[in-house]
Protein backbone atom coordinates (compact mmCIF):
# COMPACT_ATOMS: atom_id res chain seq x y z
CA UNK A 1 0.00 0.00 0.00
CA UNK A 2 1.90 3.28 -0.87
CA UNK A 3 0.07 6.50 -1.93
CA UNK A 4 2.58 8.59 -3.99
CA UNK A 5 4.92 10.40 -0.72
CA UNK A 6 3.67 14.21 -0.66
CA UNK A 7 7.24 15.31 -1.88
CA UNK A 8 6.55 13.23 -5.27
CA UNK A 9 5.46 14.35 -8.55
CA UNK A 10 4.47 11.03 -10.23
CA UNK A 11 3.16 11.08 -14.24
CA UNK A 12 -0.04 8.13 -15.12
CA UNK A 13 -1.45 7.82 -18.04
CA UNK A 14 -5.17 6.61 -18.15
CA UNK A 15 -7.92 5.11 -20.01
CA UNK A 16 -11.72 5.51 -20.16
CA UNK A 17 -11.53 1.75 -21.81
CA UNK A 18 -13.41 4.02 -24.70
CA UNK A 19 -13.82 2.26 -28.19
CA UNK A 20 -14.44 4.67 -30.50
CA UNK A 21 -13.94 5.20 -34.13
CA UNK A 22 -11.09 6.97 -35.77
CA UNK A 23 -12.92 10.17 -37.22
CA UNK A 24 -9.78 10.52 -39.92
CA UNK A 25 -10.48 7.23 -41.17
CA UNK A 26 -14.22 6.24 -39.75
CA UNK A 27 -12.21 3.22 -39.12
CA UNK A 28 -12.87 0.93 -35.75
CA UNK A 29 -10.65 -1.35 -34.91
CA UNK A 30 -12.52 -4.65 -32.66
CA UNK A 31 -13.50 -4.44 -28.92
CA UNK A 32 -10.65 -7.13 -28.76
CA UNK A 33 -8.02 -5.53 -30.42
CA UNK A 34 -8.90 -2.03 -27.70
CA UNK A 35 -8.38 -4.41 -24.97
CA UNK A 36 -5.18 -5.72 -26.54
CA UNK A 37 -3.87 -2.39 -27.24
CA UNK A 38 -5.17 -0.90 -23.78
CA UNK A 39 -2.84 -3.82 -21.98
CA UNK A 40 0.06 -2.94 -24.53
CA UNK A 41 -0.28 0.76 -23.87
CA UNK A 42 0.41 -0.32 -20.13
CA UNK A 43 3.73 -1.98 -21.00
CA UNK A 44 4.71 0.48 -23.21
CA UNK A 45 4.18 3.36 -20.51
CA UNK A 46 5.78 0.70 -18.06
CA UNK A 47 9.23 1.50 -20.11
CA UNK A 48 9.06 4.36 -20.53
CA UNK A 49 9.42 5.09 -16.79
CA UNK A 50 5.59 5.68 -16.10
CA UNK A 51 4.48 5.47 -12.63
CA UNK A 52 0.66 4.67 -12.74
CA UNK A 53 -1.45 3.61 -15.61
CA UNK A 54 -5.18 3.15 -14.60
CA UNK A 55 -8.58 1.65 -16.74
CA UNK A 56 -12.12 2.83 -15.96
CA UNK A 57 -15.36 1.57 -16.05
CA UNK A 58 -18.11 2.79 -18.39
CA UNK A 59 -21.42 0.52 -19.17
CA UNK A 60 -22.49 2.58 -22.14
CA UNK A 61 -21.98 2.03 -26.47
CA UNK A 62 -18.21 3.32 -27.59
CA UNK A 63 -16.90 1.53 -24.07
CA UNK A 64 -14.79 -2.02 -24.08
CA UNK A 65 -13.94 -2.26 -20.52
CA UNK A 66 -16.49 -2.87 -18.37
CA UNK A 67 -14.68 -5.28 -16.88
CA UNK A 68 -12.30 -3.23 -16.16
CA UNK A 69 -10.54 -6.04 -13.36
CA UNK A 70 -10.39 -8.60 -15.46
CA UNK A 71 -8.06 -6.14 -17.67
CA UNK A 72 -6.13 -4.95 -15.10
CA UNK A 73 -5.75 -8.47 -13.99
CA UNK A 74 -3.78 -9.21 -17.04
CA UNK A 75 -1.99 -5.66 -17.29
CA UNK A 76 -1.06 -6.54 -13.08
CA UNK A 77 0.37 -10.21 -15.44
CA UNK A 78 1.69 -8.22 -18.03
CA UNK A 79 3.87 -5.61 -16.23
CA UNK A 80 6.17 -5.93 -12.71
CA UNK A 81 6.85 -2.33 -11.60
CA UNK A 82 3.77 0.52 -12.93
CA UNK A 83 1.39 1.06 -10.41
CA UNK A 84 -2.18 0.03 -11.67
CA UNK A 85 -5.39 1.15 -10.88
CA UNK A 86 -9.20 2.32 -12.25
CA UNK A 87 -10.12 5.42 -13.15
CA UNK A 88 -13.05 5.04 -11.59
CA UNK A 89 -14.31 1.86 -10.59
CA UNK A 90 -18.20 2.93 -10.30
CA UNK A 91 -18.52 1.80 -6.74
CA UNK A 92 -22.38 3.06 -6.65
CA UNK A 93 -23.71 -0.54 -8.40
CA UNK A 94 -20.50 -2.78 -7.35
CA UNK A 95 -20.61 -4.67 -4.10
CA UNK A 96 -17.76 -3.50 -2.64
CA UNK A 97 -17.15 -7.01 -1.01
CA UNK A 98 -17.05 -8.81 -4.60
CA UNK A 99 -14.97 -5.51 -5.89
CA UNK A 100 -12.46 -6.21 -3.02
CA UNK A 101 -11.73 -9.40 -3.59
CA UNK A 102 -10.92 -8.52 -7.28
CA UNK A 103 -8.45 -5.59 -6.55
CA UNK A 104 -6.87 -7.57 -3.77
CA UNK A 105 -6.43 -10.58 -6.04
CA UNK A 106 -4.79 -7.93 -8.50
CA UNK A 107 -2.66 -6.55 -6.23
CA UNK A 108 -1.29 -10.12 -5.30
CA UNK A 109 -0.66 -10.58 -8.60
CA UNK A 110 0.73 -7.09 -9.04
CA UNK A 111 2.77 -7.95 -5.85
CA UNK A 112 1.13 -4.64 -4.17
CA UNK A 113 0.70 -2.41 -7.21
CA UNK A 114 -3.07 -2.26 -6.94
CA UNK A 115 -5.40 0.89 -6.76
CA UNK A 116 -8.65 1.60 -6.35
CA UNK A 117 -10.09 5.02 -7.30
CA UNK A 118 -13.73 4.92 -6.84
CA UNK A 119 -16.63 7.21 -8.42
CA UNK A 120 -20.10 7.91 -9.63
CA UNK A 121 -20.48 7.75 -12.86
CA UNK A 122 -20.99 11.25 -14.98
CA UNK A 123 -23.47 8.44 -17.44
CA UNK A 124 -26.06 6.57 -15.47
CA UNK A 125 -27.20 4.36 -17.92
CA UNK A 126 -25.17 1.32 -15.73
CA UNK A 127 -27.72 2.46 -12.83
CA UNK A 128 -30.72 0.25 -15.08
CA UNK A 129 -28.03 -2.31 -16.53
CA UNK A 130 -27.04 -3.40 -13.04
CA UNK A 131 -30.55 -3.11 -11.52
CA UNK A 132 -30.19 0.02 -9.25
CA UNK A 133 -32.12 2.96 -8.71
CA UNK A 134 -31.16 6.72 -10.00
CA UNK A 135 -32.84 8.13 -7.46
CA UNK A 136 -30.39 6.67 -5.06
CA UNK A 137 -27.45 8.16 -6.77
CA UNK A 138 -25.79 9.68 -4.05
CA UNK A 139 -26.55 7.30 -1.14
CA UNK A 140 -25.67 3.98 -3.00
CA UNK A 141 -22.02 5.76 -3.87
CA UNK A 142 -21.35 6.38 0.16
CA UNK A 143 -22.94 3.59 1.83
CA UNK A 144 -20.97 1.60 -0.92
CA UNK A 145 -18.02 3.94 -0.57
CA UNK A 146 -18.06 3.62 3.25
CA UNK A 147 -17.97 -0.35 3.43
CA UNK A 148 -15.24 -0.66 0.83
CA UNK A 149 -12.87 1.81 3.16
CA UNK A 150 -14.02 -0.46 6.32
CA UNK A 151 -13.16 -3.71 4.53
CA UNK A 152 -9.84 -1.72 3.23
CA UNK A 153 -9.23 -0.89 7.15
CA UNK A 154 -10.04 -4.47 9.07
CA UNK A 155 -10.06 -8.03 7.84
CA UNK A 156 -13.35 -8.88 9.87
CA UNK A 157 -16.09 -6.59 9.03
CA UNK A 158 -19.31 -6.18 10.84
CA UNK A 159 -21.43 -4.07 8.78
CA UNK A 160 -25.14 -2.96 7.81
CA UNK A 161 -26.73 -0.70 5.53
CA UNK A 162 -29.45 -0.29 2.89
CA UNK A 163 -28.20 -1.59 0.08
CA UNK A 164 -26.63 -4.83 0.67
CA UNK A 165 -27.70 -7.28 3.25
CA UNK A 166 -25.66 -6.74 6.27
CA UNK A 167 -22.21 -8.64 7.02
CA UNK A 168 -21.61 -10.40 10.75
CA UNK A 169 -18.50 -11.00 11.53
CA UNK A 170 -17.66 -11.55 7.74
CA UNK A 171 -13.88 -12.07 6.75
CA UNK A 172 -12.92 -10.57 3.12
CA UNK A 173 -10.29 -12.17 1.42
CA UNK A 174 -7.84 -12.31 0.13
CA UNK A 175 -6.02 -9.46 1.94
CA UNK A 176 -3.47 -7.14 -0.54
CA UNK A 177 0.22 -7.81 -0.21
CA UNK A 178 0.61 -4.78 1.94
CA UNK A 179 -2.54 -5.52 4.12
CA UNK A 180 -4.29 -2.59 2.28
CA UNK A 181 -5.02 -0.42 -0.94
CA UNK A 182 -4.44 3.05 -1.67
CA UNK A 183 -8.77 4.11 -2.27
CA UNK A 184 -8.87 7.25 -3.75
CA UNK A 185 -12.41 9.42 -4.40
CA UNK A 186 -13.09 10.51 -8.13
CA UNK A 187 -13.88 14.15 -8.62
CA UNK A 188 -15.25 15.11 -11.90
CA UNK A 189 -14.37 18.71 -11.01
CA UNK A 190 -17.33 19.77 -8.89
CA UNK A 191 -16.76 21.47 -5.49
CA UNK A 192 -19.49 19.65 -3.82
CA UNK A 193 -17.84 16.25 -4.65
CA UNK A 194 -14.27 17.38 -3.95
CA UNK A 195 -15.55 18.54 -0.72
CA UNK A 196 -17.35 15.40 -0.02
CA UNK A 197 -13.90 13.92 -0.70
CA UNK A 198 -12.21 16.08 1.74
CA UNK A 199 -14.74 15.42 4.79
CA UNK A 200 -14.28 11.72 4.31
CA UNK A 201 -10.52 12.14 4.70
CA UNK A 202 -9.85 10.36 1.14
CA UNK A 203 -6.99 11.08 -1.48
CA UNK A 204 -8.88 13.21 -4.22
CA UNK A 205 -8.14 11.94 -7.52
CA UNK A 206 -9.94 15.15 -9.43
CA UNK A 207 -10.38 14.82 -13.79
CA UNK A 208 -10.60 17.93 -15.79
CA UNK A 209 -12.02 18.88 -19.19
CA UNK A 210 -10.39 21.97 -20.31
CA UNK A 211 -10.20 25.71 -18.47
CA UNK A 212 -8.29 27.97 -15.84
CA UNK A 213 -6.04 26.12 -14.11
CA UNK A 214 -6.98 28.36 -11.65
CA UNK A 215 -10.40 27.40 -10.78
CA UNK A 216 -9.57 23.85 -10.35
CA UNK A 217 -6.89 25.02 -7.64
CA UNK A 218 -10.00 26.34 -6.00
CA UNK A 219 -11.51 22.95 -5.73
CA UNK A 220 -8.20 21.61 -4.50
CA UNK A 221 -8.64 24.38 -1.84
CA UNK A 222 -11.86 23.22 -0.88
CA UNK A 223 -10.82 19.28 -0.51
CA UNK A 224 -8.22 20.07 1.67
CA UNK A 225 -10.34 22.58 4.00
CA UNK A 226 -13.10 19.99 4.12
CA UNK A 227 -10.56 17.71 5.38
CA UNK A 228 -8.56 19.72 7.95
CA UNK A 229 -11.78 21.17 9.53
CA UNK A 230 -13.25 17.24 9.21
CA UNK A 231 -10.08 16.61 11.63
CA UNK A 232 -8.00 15.33 8.91
CA UNK A 233 -4.49 16.38 7.96
CA UNK A 234 -4.21 17.69 4.84
CA UNK A 235 -1.05 18.16 4.26
CA UNK A 236 -0.87 13.69 4.30
CA UNK A 237 -3.44 13.71 1.32
CA UNK A 238 -2.53 13.14 -1.65
CA UNK A 239 -3.93 14.89 -4.97
CA UNK A 240 -4.21 13.19 -8.36
CA UNK A 241 -5.35 15.36 -11.62
CA UNK A 242 -6.31 13.78 -14.25
CA UNK A 243 -6.97 14.78 -18.02
CA UNK A 244 -6.56 15.38 -21.67
CA UNK A 245 -2.95 14.76 -22.97
CA UNK A 246 -0.94 14.90 -25.92
CA UNK A 247 2.10 15.91 -27.51
CA UNK A 248 3.68 16.56 -31.01
CA UNK A 249 6.41 18.11 -32.35
CA UNK A 250 4.91 21.55 -32.45
CA UNK A 251 1.72 22.74 -30.09
CA UNK A 252 -0.12 23.46 -33.36
CA UNK A 253 0.35 19.78 -34.55
CA UNK A 254 -0.63 18.62 -31.10
CA UNK A 255 -3.50 20.30 -31.25
CA UNK A 256 -4.55 19.59 -35.29
CA UNK A 257 -4.29 15.93 -34.61
CA UNK A 258 -5.54 15.60 -31.08
CA UNK A 259 -9.06 17.72 -31.66
CA UNK A 260 -10.68 15.71 -34.06
CA UNK A 261 -10.29 13.06 -31.62
CA UNK A 262 -11.65 14.61 -28.34
CA UNK A 263 -14.77 16.37 -30.26
CA UNK A 264 -16.02 13.35 -32.07
CA UNK A 265 -15.26 10.76 -29.16
CA UNK A 266 -17.07 13.43 -26.72
CA UNK A 267 -20.26 14.13 -29.33
CA UNK A 268 -20.36 10.13 -29.37
CA UNK A 269 -19.74 9.15 -25.85
CA UNK A 270 -21.80 12.73 -24.14
CA UNK A 271 -24.17 13.94 -27.29
CA UNK A 272 -22.11 17.55 -27.20
CA UNK A 273 -18.22 18.11 -28.91
CA UNK A 274 -15.47 20.37 -27.57
CA UNK A 275 -15.43 23.58 -28.35
CA UNK A 276 -12.83 24.26 -30.71
CA UNK A 277 -12.22 28.02 -29.13
CA UNK A 278 -11.98 26.55 -25.61
CA UNK A 279 -9.64 23.61 -27.14
CA UNK A 280 -7.56 26.70 -28.71
CA UNK A 281 -7.65 28.32 -25.60
CA UNK A 282 -5.73 25.23 -24.17
CA UNK A 283 -2.42 26.64 -26.14
CA UNK A 284 -2.33 29.24 -22.77
CA UNK A 285 -0.02 28.22 -20.55
CA UNK A 286 -2.71 29.22 -17.63
CA UNK A 287 -4.86 26.41 -19.29
CA UNK A 288 -4.98 22.85 -17.81
CA UNK A 289 -5.63 21.22 -21.13
CA UNK A 290 -2.04 19.35 -21.23
CA UNK A 291 -1.67 19.54 -25.26
CA UNK A 292 1.35 20.76 -27.08
CA UNK A 293 4.53 20.16 -27.88
CA UNK A 294 6.68 18.41 -25.00
CA UNK A 295 8.03 21.59 -23.83
CA UNK A 296 5.17 23.49 -23.53
CA UNK A 297 3.96 20.48 -21.62
CA UNK A 298 6.74 20.39 -19.41
CA UNK A 299 6.15 24.13 -18.45
CA UNK A 300 2.38 23.95 -18.15
CA UNK A 301 2.22 20.56 -15.60
CA UNK A 302 5.11 23.04 -13.80
CA UNK A 303 2.85 25.52 -13.39
CA UNK A 304 0.02 23.09 -12.85
CA UNK A 305 2.15 21.35 -9.63
CA UNK A 306 3.44 24.30 -8.43
CA UNK A 307 -0.02 25.42 -7.87
CA UNK A 308 -1.88 22.55 -6.79
CA UNK A 309 0.87 20.80 -4.86
CA UNK A 310 -0.91 17.69 -6.63
CA UNK A 311 1.32 14.23 -5.87
CA UNK A 312 0.54 13.36 -9.61
CA UNK A 313 -0.64 13.73 -12.80
CA UNK A 314 -2.32 10.90 -15.22
CA UNK A 315 -2.56 12.12 -19.03
CA UNK A 316 -5.49 10.38 -21.03
CA UNK A 317 -3.83 10.31 -24.60
CA UNK A 318 -5.91 7.41 -26.03
CA UNK A 319 -9.55 9.05 -26.38
CA UNK A 320 -11.82 9.05 -29.62
CA UNK A 321 -9.88 6.21 -31.69
CA UNK A 322 -6.00 7.96 -31.66
CA UNK A 323 -4.30 5.63 -33.68
CA UNK A 324 -1.95 3.11 -31.99
CA UNK A 325 1.29 4.80 -33.59
CA UNK A 326 0.11 7.95 -32.38
CA UNK A 327 0.17 6.36 -28.28
CA UNK A 328 3.07 4.97 -29.02
CA UNK A 329 4.85 8.38 -30.22
CA UNK A 330 3.31 9.48 -27.34
CA UNK A 331 4.55 7.36 -24.59
CA UNK A 332 7.56 8.03 -25.79
CA UNK A 333 8.02 11.66 -25.62
CA UNK A 334 6.52 11.41 -21.88
CA UNK A 335 9.30 8.41 -21.35
CA UNK A 336 12.30 10.20 -23.31
CA UNK A 337 11.25 14.06 -22.44
CA UNK A 338 8.29 14.87 -20.15
CA UNK A 339 9.60 12.37 -17.82
CA UNK A 340 13.11 13.62 -17.24
CA UNK A 341 12.08 17.05 -17.49
CA UNK A 342 9.56 16.76 -14.31
CA UNK A 343 11.80 14.00 -12.62
CA UNK A 344 14.48 17.07 -12.51
CA UNK A 345 12.42 19.89 -11.55
CA UNK A 346 11.50 17.42 -8.53
CA UNK A 347 14.67 16.36 -7.45
CA UNK A 348 16.14 19.84 -7.87
CA UNK A 349 13.32 21.51 -5.83
CA UNK A 350 11.41 18.77 -3.20
CA UNK A 351 14.14 16.20 -2.84
CA UNK B 1 -28.18 21.48 -41.88
CA UNK B 2 -31.22 20.76 -39.98
CA UNK B 3 -33.82 23.11 -39.06
CA UNK B 4 -36.56 22.28 -36.33
CA UNK B 5 -39.74 24.57 -35.63
CA UNK B 6 -40.66 23.37 -32.32
CA UNK B 7 -44.45 23.71 -30.94
CA UNK B 8 -43.44 24.30 -27.19
CA UNK B 9 -46.86 23.35 -25.91
CA UNK B 10 -48.90 20.18 -25.62
CA UNK B 11 -52.09 22.20 -25.99
CA UNK B 12 -53.94 24.65 -28.18
CA UNK B 13 -53.70 25.47 -32.09
CA UNK B 14 -52.32 28.76 -32.14
CA UNK B 15 -48.90 28.21 -31.83
CA UNK B 16 -48.75 25.12 -33.97
CA UNK B 17 -51.02 27.30 -36.69
CA UNK B 18 -48.45 30.30 -36.37
CA UNK B 19 -45.60 27.36 -36.71
CA UNK B 20 -46.80 25.70 -39.71
CA UNK B 21 -47.41 28.79 -41.48
CA UNK B 22 -43.54 29.89 -40.47
CA UNK B 23 -42.56 26.53 -42.08
CA UNK B 24 -43.38 27.43 -45.55
CA UNK B 25 -41.44 31.01 -44.85
CA UNK B 26 -38.35 28.99 -43.25
CA UNK B 27 -38.66 26.57 -46.47
CA UNK B 28 -38.33 29.50 -48.91
CA UNK B 29 -35.16 30.66 -47.32
CA UNK B 30 -33.63 27.38 -46.63
CA UNK B 31 -34.81 25.57 -50.02
CA UNK B 32 -31.85 23.01 -50.09
CA UNK B 33 -31.91 21.98 -46.39
CA UNK B 34 -34.23 19.57 -44.30
CA UNK B 35 -36.87 21.19 -41.87
CA UNK B 36 -38.80 20.25 -39.97
CA UNK B 37 -41.75 20.85 -37.09
CA UNK B 38 -41.94 19.24 -34.15
CA UNK B 39 -45.18 19.57 -31.73
CA UNK B 40 -44.86 18.70 -28.69
CA UNK B 41 -48.57 17.54 -28.47
CA UNK B 42 -47.16 14.82 -30.72
CA UNK B 43 -44.88 13.11 -27.70
CA UNK B 44 -45.06 11.69 -24.77
CA UNK B 45 -42.21 13.69 -22.77
CA UNK B 46 -40.80 12.63 -19.76
CA UNK B 47 -39.62 15.09 -17.04
CA UNK B 48 -36.15 15.74 -17.04
CA UNK B 49 -34.26 13.55 -13.95
CA UNK B 50 -30.93 15.33 -14.69
CA UNK B 51 -29.49 12.37 -16.75
CA UNK B 52 -27.11 13.30 -19.95
CA UNK B 53 -29.90 13.52 -23.00
CA UNK B 54 -28.34 10.79 -24.69
CA UNK B 55 -29.83 8.53 -21.84
CA UNK B 56 -33.46 8.84 -22.29
CA UNK B 57 -35.89 6.49 -24.15
CA UNK B 58 -38.66 6.80 -26.52
CA UNK B 59 -40.17 9.60 -27.55
CA UNK B 60 -37.98 11.64 -25.12
CA UNK B 61 -34.89 10.70 -26.65
CA UNK B 62 -36.33 11.01 -30.19
CA UNK B 63 -37.03 15.02 -29.33
CA UNK B 64 -33.94 15.79 -27.35
CA UNK B 65 -32.10 14.13 -30.03
CA UNK B 66 -33.42 15.70 -32.91
CA UNK B 67 -33.24 19.37 -31.10
CA UNK B 68 -29.36 18.24 -30.83
CA UNK B 69 -28.56 17.71 -33.90
CA UNK B 70 -30.69 21.02 -35.69
CA UNK B 71 -28.47 23.68 -37.05
CA UNK B 72 -31.43 25.80 -36.80
CA UNK B 73 -34.39 25.79 -34.27
CA UNK B 74 -37.74 28.30 -34.14
CA UNK B 75 -38.92 27.75 -31.28
CA UNK B 76 -43.11 28.55 -30.98
CA UNK B 77 -44.39 28.83 -27.65
CA UNK B 78 -47.77 30.36 -25.77
CA UNK B 79 -47.83 32.04 -22.91
CA UNK B 80 -49.32 30.85 -20.03
CA UNK B 81 -49.87 32.58 -16.57
CA UNK B 82 -47.94 35.36 -17.16
CA UNK B 83 -44.60 32.65 -18.54
CA UNK B 84 -43.61 29.88 -20.41
CA UNK B 85 -45.56 26.50 -20.72
CA UNK B 86 -43.70 24.01 -18.34
CA UNK B 87 -43.59 21.80 -21.32
CA UNK B 88 -40.90 23.78 -22.94
CA UNK B 89 -38.76 24.43 -20.40
CA UNK B 90 -39.18 20.66 -19.21
CA UNK B 91 -37.34 20.60 -23.03
CA UNK B 92 -34.51 23.01 -22.32
CA UNK B 93 -33.97 21.12 -18.60
CA UNK B 94 -33.37 18.06 -20.92
CA UNK B 95 -30.70 19.14 -22.52
CA UNK B 96 -26.90 20.04 -21.62
CA UNK B 97 -25.59 23.26 -20.22
CA UNK B 98 -24.52 25.15 -23.76
CA UNK B 99 -27.04 22.68 -25.76
CA UNK B 100 -27.52 25.77 -28.57
CA UNK B 101 -23.70 26.52 -28.98
CA UNK B 102 -23.55 27.61 -32.63
CA UNK B 103 -27.45 27.07 -33.55
CA UNK B 104 -29.28 29.98 -34.46
CA UNK B 105 -32.36 30.76 -32.37
CA UNK B 106 -35.62 32.41 -33.66
CA UNK B 107 -38.65 32.78 -31.62
CA UNK B 108 -42.04 33.29 -32.02
CA UNK B 109 -45.28 33.90 -29.45
CA UNK B 110 -48.52 33.83 -29.08
CA UNK B 111 -50.32 35.21 -26.46
CA UNK B 112 -53.71 36.00 -25.56
CA UNK B 113 -53.04 39.65 -25.32
CA UNK B 114 -50.20 42.08 -25.79
CA UNK B 115 -49.72 42.17 -21.91
CA UNK B 116 -47.54 39.32 -21.94
CA UNK B 117 -45.23 41.05 -25.03
CA UNK B 118 -42.17 41.02 -22.43
CA UNK B 119 -42.52 37.54 -21.30
CA UNK B 120 -40.05 36.15 -23.86
CA UNK B 121 -37.75 39.43 -23.86
CA UNK B 122 -37.87 38.30 -19.61
CA UNK B 123 -37.99 35.23 -19.26
CA UNK B 124 -37.29 32.66 -23.23
CA UNK B 125 -34.56 34.94 -23.95
CA UNK B 126 -32.33 34.34 -20.95
CA UNK B 127 -32.75 30.57 -21.02
CA UNK B 128 -31.44 30.95 -24.42
CA UNK B 129 -29.20 33.18 -23.63
CA UNK B 130 -27.66 30.84 -20.94
CA UNK B 131 -27.75 27.52 -23.62
CA UNK B 132 -25.24 29.66 -25.54
CA UNK B 133 -27.92 30.63 -28.65
CA UNK B 134 -26.90 32.59 -31.35
CA UNK B 135 -30.21 34.70 -30.99
CA UNK B 136 -32.49 36.06 -33.95
CA UNK B 137 -32.93 39.50 -31.27
CA UNK B 138 -36.16 40.34 -32.91
CA UNK B 139 -39.11 38.18 -32.57
CA UNK B 140 -42.69 37.71 -33.62
CA UNK B 141 -45.41 38.32 -30.87
CA UNK B 142 -48.64 37.28 -32.32
CA UNK B 143 -51.90 38.01 -29.99
CA UNK B 144 -55.08 36.36 -30.39
CA UNK B 145 -57.16 38.88 -32.31
CA UNK B 146 -54.62 38.12 -34.96
CA UNK B 147 -56.32 34.93 -35.49
CA UNK B 148 -59.53 33.83 -36.92
CA UNK B 149 -60.96 30.67 -38.40
CA UNK B 150 -57.84 28.97 -37.11
CA UNK B 151 -55.66 31.31 -39.46
CA UNK B 152 -53.50 34.45 -38.64
CA UNK B 153 -55.83 37.03 -40.64
CA UNK B 154 -52.91 39.91 -39.80
CA UNK B 155 -50.71 40.43 -42.51
CA UNK B 156 -48.38 42.29 -40.81
CA UNK B 157 -47.99 39.33 -38.56
CA UNK B 158 -47.44 37.48 -41.68
CA UNK B 159 -44.74 40.03 -43.17
CA UNK B 160 -42.66 39.90 -39.58
CA UNK B 161 -42.88 35.99 -40.14
CA UNK B 162 -40.93 36.34 -43.16
CA UNK B 163 -38.67 39.27 -42.04
CA UNK B 164 -37.80 36.48 -39.26
CA UNK B 165 -37.26 33.75 -41.40
CA UNK B 166 -34.97 35.72 -44.06
CA UNK B 167 -33.20 37.43 -40.30
CA UNK B 168 -32.93 33.51 -39.23
CA UNK B 169 -30.95 32.56 -42.72
CA UNK B 170 -28.82 36.06 -42.37
CA UNK B 171 -27.79 35.10 -39.11
CA UNK B 172 -27.19 31.31 -40.13
CA UNK B 173 -24.79 32.78 -43.23
CA UNK B 174 -23.10 35.06 -41.29
CA UNK B 175 -22.26 32.65 -38.79
CA UNK B 176 -20.62 30.10 -41.06
CA UNK B 177 -18.76 32.73 -42.73
CA UNK B 178 -17.40 33.80 -39.47
CA UNK B 179 -17.05 30.32 -38.16
CA UNK B 180 -15.12 29.31 -41.80
CA UNK B 181 -12.80 32.66 -40.92
CA UNK B 182 -12.36 31.68 -37.66
CA UNK B 183 -11.59 27.71 -38.18
CA UNK B 184 -8.60 29.10 -41.18
CA UNK B 185 -7.15 31.24 -38.38
CA UNK B 186 -6.78 28.03 -35.63
CA UNK B 187 -5.82 26.10 -38.39
CA UNK B 188 -6.87 22.81 -36.51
Amino acid sequence: MSFPKQDAFEFGIYTLGDHLPNPINGERISAQERIKQIIEMAKLAEQAGVDFFSVGESHQEYFATQAHTVVLAAIAQATSKIKIGSSSTIISTLDPVRLYEDFATIDLISEGRAEIIAGRASRVGLYKLLGYNLNNYEELFDEKFELLLKINAQEVVNWSGEFRKPLKDAHILPRPAAGKIPIWRAVGGTTASAIQAGKTGVPMFMAHLGGAATSFKRTIDAYREAADEAGFDSAKLPVATAGFFYGAETTQQALQEYYPHINEGMKLTNGRGFPKQHFAQGMDNRDILNVGSPQQIIEKLLYQHELFGNQRYTGQLDFGGVPFDKIMKNIDIIGTEIIPALRKYTSDKER
Amino acid sequence: MKITLLVGTTIGSKTNIALQLMKQYVEKQFAEDDVQLLSLADYQIQFSDGRNYLEYEGDTGYVAQELMDSDVIIIGTPIFQASLPGTLKNIFDLLPQQALLGKVVGIIVTAGSGKHYLVAEQQLKPILSYMKAQLVQTYVFIEEKDFQQKTIVNDDVLFRMERLAEDVKMQVDAQLAIQAKKDAEYGF
